[in-house]
C-alpha cells in the first residue's frame, strides 16, 4: 500500500551503483535511530523500577515494573482517569466544532457570490498567520467577564472560538478541496432545482468527506496536544486536561516521580500514536495539500 | 494577508490563492445567493468579530492602561506610552526573552530545514520502503509538540538522562544540561530539529514535482551531481523553501511548551529559556500585568509580520516560480 503511493518521478534514469544505494540505507537507518530512540527510551523508562531509573542506563528495563501505571494513575487526588476524559471531551467536542463551522464558510468562500467575499476571504487568508498567543491575553478578559472563566462547565472558553470556524487552516484546507469538485454537480442540482442550501446539503457535503476527515483528525491530534489555551483557562484540578495534569508532575521534583510521570506521558501519546498508524497515509497527504503543520 | 501572493508550493500551476470565482469574473450575483453566502459564512463571522477582531482591539486599548485582573474597568488607568517605554528602556528581562526567542529561530529553523531537506534527497527516489521511512520520519512532527515529549526530552538531557548514557561510552563526561544555562537553549533546539518531519514530507512533494529532463539536460551538459543539486534543484524547490522558511520561522518564535515544561513555567535556568511567548504568560498570567502583557503581544505581532513582510520583499531575489505566475 505505502510503495503504490510514490509516483516514480526517476525511474527512467539508469541505477546507481549498488553499494551507493548500500550507503543510503544505512544513513537512513541511522537517522531512523535517533528519531525512535526517545519513543523508545521513553516506553522503556516507563516500565523501569526507581532504582533502575537512576542506575540501569540501558534503553530496556532489566525487570518490567509495570507499576509506574498505577501509580501514575492515581497520583493526584483527582485519578488520571478523569483527566483523560476531560481531554477527550475537549478534542471531540473541538473536532465537531472545526469540521461544522469551517465547511459551512468554506462553502460560501467556494462556491457562493455575495459582497466583499474577496475581502473577507483575504481577511481569512490574514488570520492563517496570527499567533494564538496574541490573542490569548484579550480573550480570557473578555472570556472572564462574561463569566465563563472557572464557571459552571470551564471548556466553554476552549471551546466556543472552535464552533466559529477560526481555525483558518481547516476553512483554508476545505476551500482547496471544494475547488475541485466540478462546478457541474452544482449546475446539475440548480437545474433540478436546488438553491444554495440544497447544493450543500446533497453535492458538497458528501463529497467533503476526504477533507471533513483531514480535518478531524488534525483537529483531534492540535486538541488532544495543545498546552498554552488549556493552561490559561482550566483552573481547578479535577477541570485540568491530560497535558496540564502532567506538569504537575514536574511541580514535585522529587525523584521519585519520574516512573509515574513518563508512565502517564506514555499514555496521554497513545491516542495520538494510534491515530498515526491508523490514518498514517492520510496524515502526511494532509500536510501535503495545505501545508498545515502536524 | 501575506499569503495571498504565496502559490502553494505544491501544486504548481493550479493558480493562485484565491476563491475560486474571482477568476471567472464577477458575474452577477444569483438572486438569493448574496443573503445565502452570508448566513454559511455567518459562524466565521461571529468568530471573526468576537474572538479576534474585538480581542485584538481590545488589546491596543490595554496596552496603554495599567490593567490588572484584579482591579475593575472603571478604575483602569490610561498611562500612555508608559507600557511600550518600559519594554525599550528598562525591562532587561523583555529584551532577553528577544534574545532568547531570536537566537532559537535563527539557529533550530535553517537547522531543521537543513535536516527536512537532507532526508527528502536520501529518501527521493522509487523504491519500496520510502513510504515507511516518510512515515516514521514524520511521527516526530505529530508528537513533538506535546507536553509529555517535552518531559521526556527535558530526562532525556537531565544528569541521568539518555543523552549522558550515549556520551560515555565514548567516555565523556555529561552534565545536566537542562540546568545548565549555557544549554538549556540549545537541548529545546535539538527538539525542534528533531520534529523535522512536517517540512520533509513538503519538500518530497516539491521535489517530485521537478521535471526529470532537467537533470539529462544538465547531465548532457556535463553537469555533475552536486552542480545539478545547486542550478537544478535548488531553484526549482525554492518556492518551497520559501513557504517552510516562512511557516518554521514564525512557528518557531512561538515556542512554548518545551520551554515552559524544561524550566517549570519560570523561563530558567538564569532566564535562558524565557522565549518570548513565554514572558509574556508569565507577564499576563503570574504577574497579572495584563496591561503590560497586552504591549508585550502587540509588538509581538507587529514584529512577526515586519520579518513576514521581509521575507516575502526579499522572496522575489530568490524564489522561482516556473510558471511565472505571481510575477
Amino acid at each position: 500500500m505505502v510503495a503504490t503511493t510514490v509516483a516514480p518521478p526517476v525511474a527512467t534514469r539508469p541505477q546507481r551503483p549498488r553499494s551507493r544505494s548500500w550507503l543510503r540505507l544505512i544513513v537512513l537507518l541511522a537517522i531512523v535511530a535517533v528519531v525512535l530512540y526517545p519513543l523508545i527510551w521513553m516506553i522503556g523508562t516507563s516500565f523501569k523500577s526507581q532504582e533502575e531509573i537512576v542506575n540501569n542506563i540501558g534503553l530496556l528495563p532489566e525487570r518490567f515494573t509495570p507499576g509506574n501505571y498505577t501509580n501514575g494513575w492515581g497520583n493526584f487526588d483527582v485519578s488520571f482517569g478523569r483527566f483523560f476524559f476531560n481531554s477527550a471531551m475537549v478534542s471531540l467536542l473541538t473536532v465537531v466544532g472545526n469540521a461544522v463551522s469551517c465547511l459551512l464558510a468554506a462553502y460560501a468562500f467556494a462556491r457562493l457570490r455575495f459582497r466583499l467575499r474577496g475581502m473577507w476571504f483575504a481577511v481569512m487568508i490574514g488570520t492563517l498567520l496570527l499567533p494564538g498567543h496574541v490573542l490569548i491575553v484579550p480573550q480570557y478578559i473578555l472570556f472572564r467577564s462574561l463569566g465563563l472563566v472557572g464557571g459552571d462547565w470551564p471548556y466553554l472558553p476552549l471551546l466556543i472560538p472552535q464552533f466559529l470556524a477560526t481555525e483558518a487552516f481547516f476553512v483554508f484546507l476545505m476551500v482547496q478541496f471544494m475547488r475541485g469538485i466540478p462546478r457541474e454537480l452544482d449546475e446539475a442540482a440548480r437545474i433540478d432545482g436546488a438553491n444554495a442550501f440544497g447544493i450543500f446539503r446533497h453535492v458538497i457535503l458528501p463529497l467533503s468527506r476526504p477533507a471533513l476527515v483531514t480535518t478531524a483528525i488534525f483537529s483531534f491530534i492540535w486538541t488532544w496536544n495543545d498546552f498554552f489555551r488549556q493552561l490559561v483557562f482550566l483552573s481547578s484540578l479535577s477541570d485540568y486536561t491530560v497535558p496540564v495534569a502532567l506538569t504537575l508532575f514536574i511541580d514535585s521534583t522529587s525523584q521519585s516521580a519520574v516512573g509515574p510521570m513518563f508512565a502517564m506521558s506514555v499514555l496521554s501519546l497513545l491516542p495520538v500514536f494510534v491515530f498515526f498508524v491508523a490514518f498514517q497515509r492520510m496524515l502526511v497527504e494532509g500536510i501535503n495539500t495545505s501545508g498545515i503543520k502536524g | 494577508m501575506a499569503l495571498t501572493t504565496a502559490p502553494d508550493p505544491t501544486r504548481r500551476g493550479t493558480g493562485s490563492v484565491r476563491p475560486d470565482a474571482t477568476r471567472r469574473g464577477t458575474g452577477r450575483i444569483r438572486h438569493g445567493e448574496g443573503l445565502a453566502g452570508y448566513v454559511f459564512l455567518s459562524p466565521w463571522l461571529i468568530g471573526l468579530m468576537g474572538i479576534t477582531a474585538i480581542p485584538m482591539l481590545l488589546s491596543l486599548y490595554l496596552s496603554f492602561t495599567n490593567y490588572d485582573i484584579l482591579t475593575p474597568f472603571s478604575e483602569v488607568q490610561w498611562v500612555g506610552l508608559a507600557n511600550y517605554e518600559r519594554m525599550f528602556t528598562s525591562d532587561p528581562s523583555w529584551w532577553h526573552s528577544v534574545r532568547v526567542t531570536l537566537s532559537f529561530a535563527l539557529i533550530a529553523v535553517p537547522l531543521k530545514l537543513a535536516a527536512a531537506l537532507g532526508v527528502a534527497l536520501l529518501l527521493n527516489r522509487a523504491w519500496r520502503g520510502v513510504g515507511l521511512f516518510r512515515g516514521l520520519f514524520y511521527l516526530p512532527s505529530l508528537l513533538g509538540g506535546s507536553v509529555a515529549l517535552a518531559i521526556v526530552w527535558v530526562n532525556m538531557f537531565n544528569r541521568d538522562g539518555a543523552f549522558n548514557s550515549f556520551l560515555a561510552l565514548f567516555g565523556i563526561e555529561g552534565k545536566p544540561w537542562v540546568n545548565d544555562p549555557d544549554w538549556a537553549l540549545e537541548t529545546l533546539m535539538v527538539l525542534a530539529i528533531w520534529q523535522f518531519g512536517a517540512p520533509m514530507v513538503i519538500f518530497l512533494a516539491g521535489l517530485k514535482q521537478v521535471p526529470t529532463e532537467l537533470y539529462e539536460a544538465a547531465s548532457v551538459d556535463g553537469a555533475g551531481k552536486f552542480r545539478q543539486f545547486v542550478n537544478v534543484t535548488l531553484p526549482m524547490l525554492s518556492p518551497v523553501i520559501f513557504f517552510n522558511l516562512v511557516l518554521e520561522t514564525i512557528n518557531g518564535f512561538q515556542g512554548f511548551t518545551a520551554a515552559f515544561v524544561l524550566s517549570n513555567g519560570t523561563g530558567g535556568p538564569v532566564d535562558s529559556t524565557l522565549m518570548y511567548t513565554l514572558n509574556l504568560y508569565i507577564t499576563g498570567f503570574t504577574d497579572l500585568e495584563m496591561g503590560y502583557a497586552s504591549a508585550m503581544a502587540w509588538v509581538f505581532l507587529i514584529a512577526i509580520a515586519i520579518i513576514t513582510a521581509i521575507f516575502f520583499s526579499t522572496g522575489r531575489f530568490w524564489v522561482h516560480y516556473s510558471d511565472g505566475e505571481d510575477r
